[in-house]
């Protein structure tokens, strides 16, 4: 019988370590899915035993019991129950106790154990344990839980072999009908839980106060705010200036291949095809990464860290003034990554309706591929001056543009609560995680995995998208003359467009690069790229940066226009396609476009209409 | 007293909780938490603006935020300060 490798799962409570155990035992080894239908992220890799055999490792979502309150606690139930679509049932569980929450995770440890699988229990992050001042026995802890218990410590690596071995050794030596125990309810459960962990713990000292201390500064009503402000202002700042010179490299490199590349072929469409619609369209996407892995990583850090939690509780009454909670914070920050995990990450809110209302605003967050697009506008037509010491103009209308979006969005989010979304008021009930170092391994592997997802776009979406467009920029050739972008198929469709922008300042070239950017709005930059590249004829001008073009041919007004519309663009096709995997149906997603499209419409005309009057 | 009215950094036990009060998710949320009768807490933190919410509540060596309307549904009674462990 031919049979693939052993399925494992790792289960615990949310906050146990277990995506550090789990990115420590399987190392770059990952692959990250979806259920079929549901959108909860299945992330699975592969580790080897210490005999050489493979297993296939599952992690699941974070989960307080097997009675589901969430879509990804349904997950988790589904799974270990071998329920789950898609999903073989784990024949070992890797139940994940944080040491020094004992007491509490030890609820959904017998849970899990209680189903009779092969089950081994991971007593992690017993360092942070140690630091607090707890010594625990975990043999104490396996004779009362019946399992075998390995203390690990993730981050450092410590325990995995052993855990290996035992995750082998339940696997042969198990016999479940004696390893099955008797049901108890959640009082009973935690009253043993109360036991247990008190029969662990062999000595334990005044509590380590480092996390109550930082608490009282990053919670302090007063201080607290102003931290986070402070701390959502050096993102942004850094964004802009610490990528700088990455992006500079990169521009460099882009416009010296083109550069080689038409020194090397002779004059033909096949070449134009290859330097102004590949390389100049995947190029002007490309330079951007730095700026997106820059966003990443502070949003990884803070969730990571722990403070992710923070800024949410601190969030929390901003959030009830338009009827949202805490809770939304962290799907809303995501969205300024993107969107999509962003609206992904609504799953953890319980409520229905205020997960509906945060799905329809999590487009008003500036995502990262809108940074291209103010990016080179805010370069070309905003002046490079300081308006205070480490504080740039450029970088503060950055932060003006994610601000109004903001606005933006709380606003809608009033509006939709009071209408189309009413409901009874939501609560926030969510654990406050204990501050952690993050490790440089565990950020690389998710800033790795970030690029790897912008390279692929750029590589497919962007790629395909911007050839079409240079394909149509192109055909027809233009007669001896004629304006080649005035001749081709996308000029005509852009000339038509551009009837309806018109009014709000946009030109014929901002019309022709709307539609492409429903693709992915990133390709707004690309499609301008190639626009400009086609256009002009001669060669020496095809190589002057797309800052040049813009500012040569866009007036001021037209310009911030521009930026009104993309704070509240119609989001990219692969939003809308999430929305409506994520709310059954495409009234929803209708319902944003249609929104969305409005808004974008009235800003960018009062905008334009506003500057075009103060003479700007 | 409810627990929402307990002073910062006393230790209190939950002595009855008004379910009626409470969303049935959030009721199970909360008790998934191990904030349920019985259950030895204390405040820590309130949230920054008009109406100090959130309120952050440590229970054993966790912390868990939640609203007001959350803890007014709780009857505490204030440990002895040799009780308090």
């Amino acid at each position: 019988m031919t049979r693939g490798p052993l399925i494992a799962a790792l289960v615990g409570n949310p906050n146990a370590g277990k995506s550090a155990l789990f990115n420590a035992l399987t190392g770059a080894r990952q692959k990250i899915a979806n259920y079929p239908g549901v959108t909860v992220e299945r992330k699975s890799g592969r580790m080897a035993l210490p005999g050489g055999e493979p297993v296939e490792l599952v992690d699941l979502p974070g989960s307080y019991g097997l009675a589901a309150t969430s879509p990804d606690e349904e997950v988790t139930r589904k799974v270990v129950m071998g329920e789950q679509a898609g999903q073989a049932r784990p024949e070992v569980l890797i139940v994940v106790l944080d040491a020094s929450n004992l007491e509490q995770h030890l609820v959904f440890a017998q849970e899990v154990i209680e189903l009779g699988l092969p089950t081994v229990v991971a007593l992690n992050m017993i360092d942070l344990a140690e630091r607090d001042g707890l010594v625990l026995d975990p043999l104490a802890l396996e004779v009362s839980l019946g399992v075998p218990v390995i203390p690990t410590v993730a981050v450092r690596r410590r325990g995995l072999a052993e855990l290996g071995e035992a995750i082998g050794a339940v696997r042969s030596n198990f016999c479940s009908p004696e390893h099955a125990r008797p049901h108890v309810t959640l009082p009973e459960r935690r009253m043993l839980a109360h036991e247990m962990a008190h029969g662990a713990i062999l000595s334990e000292t005044a509590r380590h106060r480092i996390h109550a201390r930082m608490d009282k500064l990053l919670l302090n009503p007063w201080l607290g705010p102003l931290v986070l402000l402070a701390l959502l202002f050096v993102v942004f700042q850094a964004v802009f200036s610490w990528a700088t010179p990455f992006q500079d490299a990169i521009d460099a490199g882009v416009t010296a291949l083109a550069g080689a590349v038409r020194a090397t072929l002779p004059p033909s469409l096949p070449r134009d095809l290859l330097t102004e619609g590949v390389i100049a369209g995947v190029g002007s996407v490309l330079a951007f990464l730095p700026q997106i892995l820059i966003l990443f990583f502070f949003i990884l850090t803070m969730e990571a860290t722990g403070y992710m939690a923070r800024a949410a509780f601190l969030m929390d009454r901003l959030m009830a003034f338009v009827g949202l909670s805490g809770r939304s914070f962290i799907p809303l920050l995501s969205s300024f990554a993107c969107a999509i995990p962003g609206i992904m990450a609504t799953r953890s809110i319980a409520d229905p309706k205020d997960r509906l209302t945060t799905i329809l605003i999590a487009p008003l967050m500036t995502c990262s591929a809108r940074l291209p697009v103010y990016a080179v506008i805010i370069a070309a037509f905003i002046p490079d001056t300081k308006v205070g010491p480490g504080i740039g103009l450029q970088g503060l209308v950055l932060f003006g543009l994610y601000v109004f979006g903001i606005i933006g969005a709380m606003v809608v989010a009033l509006v939709l609560r009071r209408s189309v979304t009413k409901g009874a008021a939501s609560g926030f009930i969510m654990e406050l995680p204990k501050y952690q170092l993050p490790t440089v391994k565990d950020l690389a592997l998710g800033l790795w995995q970030r690029a790897w997802i912008f390279l692929r776009r750029a590589g497919t979406i962007i790629f395909s998208v911007t050839v079409v467009l240079w394909l149509l920029l192109n055909v027809p050739r233009a007669a001896p003359g004629q304006d080649q972008v005035d001749a081709s198929i996308a000029g005509h469709i852009a000339n038509g467009l551009a009837v309806v922008v018109e009014p709000i300042g946009f030109n014929r070239d901002i019309a022709l690069a709307l539609v492409p950017a429903m693709a992915a709005r990133e390709v707004a930059v690309s499609s301008l790229a190639t626009t400009y590249a086609v256009s002009s004829n001669d060669e020496a001008k095809t190589d002057t940066a797309l800052v040049k073009q813009l500012q040569s041919r866009w007036s001021l007004p037209t310009a911030l226009a521009f930026l009104a519309w993309f704070v509240f663009a119609p989001q990219c096709l692969s939003t809308i396609a999430v929305t409506r995997r994520e709310t059954n149906g495409w009234k929803w997603p209708g319902f944003m476009l249609a929104y969305l499209f409005g808004l974008a419409y009235i800003f960018a005309g009062i905008t334009y209409w506003s500057a075009v009057a103060l003479g700007l | 007293m409810t627990l929402d009215k307990l002073p910062l950094g006393t230790s209190a036990r939950i002595v009855a909780v008004d379910w009626s009060l409470l969303v049935p998710e959030e009721a199970q949320r909360l008790r998934a938490l191990g904030i349920d009768e019985g259950a030895r807490v204390s405040l820590a933190y309130r949230g920054v603006f008009a109406g100090r919410d959130p309120l952050a509540v440590e229970i054993g060596r966790m912390t868990v935020a939640l609203r007001r309307v959350h803890a007014a549904a709780m009857a505490v009674e204030p440990l002895e300060p040799g009780e308090a462990r």
